[in-house]
């Protein structure tokens, strides 16, 4: 019988907020994030623990960790 | 309770205390002062304050500009002159939670007068100091609270003055709590303005603030993740350990937590009583 897939968190980005300073990408403990352009995007959401440190440190209200 | 509140499956919605509109805000990219208006949201709904019940006050600067985002009674007024506004406020409507958002300029300098005198009074209202050690919003000039050796635009070749201790500052001048916190501890600031809001007479905090775009620039910190990590390795020691540690390691650096509080007559009350007992006399 095939595992049930693990449950993914969601990650919202507010790309109009978002000013791309990295601290996010920079803080994240498991390489989640990545600087694309202007924005910030999800390179990898497997590797979301759901820490929330990006949703904690955030300077723009860009970023938010749904469970 | 924060901690309990972050396990839930919905982080915590910032929104129904902003100005959507009013979003994006024009800090510049990494500027650590969003970072402290999260904290106070966060600390203003554990303490479950109505946004009628609140009004925030700020002068001149960068970190002035907090009201302008906030959903609450705000008023946005002249440099320096915040807790004038907010003293006259507060006696004409003694029921308003008063939150200043001032800057190390607009605090310390400009308005330096101001703010000794209302920690004199013991007013009921929270001082939040958004220290980041430069004039961000006028084109990078040396600051109060600008380090010894610091490059600013008006301090080419490194500044000599030496800074402001903002808090030893508000307590000589009578403020009853007095906490440092910084932009990078953003839960343990959280809890430091969950008791500062709790607090009754004047709550001074001061937030060791990041200014990435003018001080990092000139001071060979790249970027707002540096200058955050800096934060952490050489600016604060938690007030919990600075007696363990040896000396050494707590040299130079300040001290961050709760640092003073005293329970003294408030102003307004004290302002009530005088006209009760003479109106009845």
């Amino acid at each position: 019988m095939a595992e049930p897939a693990k449950k993914l968190p969601r990650i919202e980005i507010s790309e109009r907020r978002c000013k791309a300073c990295s601290i996010c990408v920079d803080f994240c403990p498991t390489n989640v994030l990545e600087i694309r352009g202007t924005t910030c995007v999800v390179k990898d959401l497997e590797a979301c623990t759901r820490c929330q440190l990006c949703d904690l440190r955030c300077p723009d209200f860009a970023i938010r960790v749904f469970d | 309770m924060a901690v309990a509140k972050q396990k839930l499956s919905v982080p915590f919605d910032y929104d129904k205390y902003l100005r959507k509109d009013k979003l994006p805000h024009i800090w510049c990219p990494g500027c650590g002062h969003g970072i402290v208006l999260k904290s106070l949201l966060r600390a203003i709904d554990n303490k479950e304050l109505s946004k009628n019940d609140l009004c925030m006050v700020s002068g001149i600067g960068c970190s002035s500009r907090t009201p302008g985002y906030v959903d609450f009674n705000t008023l946005h007024t002249i440099h320096g002159r915040a807790f004038s506004f907010a003293t006259g406020l507060k006696l004409a409507k003694p029921s308003l939670k008063m939150i200043i958002a001032t800057g190390d300029g607009d605090a310390m300098a400009i308005g330096g007068n101001h703010f000794i005198h209302t920690c004199r009074r013991n007013i009921d209202m929270l001082i939040i100091v958004y220290s980041n050690a430069i004039y961000g919003m006028t084109g990078g000039q040396f600051s109060p609270t600008t380090p010894i050796g610091s490059i600013a635009t008006t301090s080419r070749y490194g500044n000599v003055e030496p800074p402001f201790d903002i808090c030893e500052m508000a307590k000589a001048a009578g403020a009853t709590f007095v906490a440092r916190g910084t932009a990078y501890h953003t839960q343990e600031l959280e809890r430091t303005f969950t008791e500062a809001l709790g607090h009754k007479g004047t709550a001074v905090v001061e937030v060791i603030d990041s200014c990435p775009i003018y001080f990092g620039r000139m001071n060979k910190q790249r970027g707002a993740s540096e200058m955050m990590e800096n934060i952490e390795k050489n600016g604060t020691v938690s007030v919990k350990q600075v007696d363990k540690l040896p000396a050494e390691k707590t040299e130079g650096k300040l001290v961050r937590g709760i640092l003073h509080r005293v329970e003294k007559p408030e102003y307004c009350e004290q302002y009530d009583k005088l006209i009760v007992a003479k109106a009845t006399k």
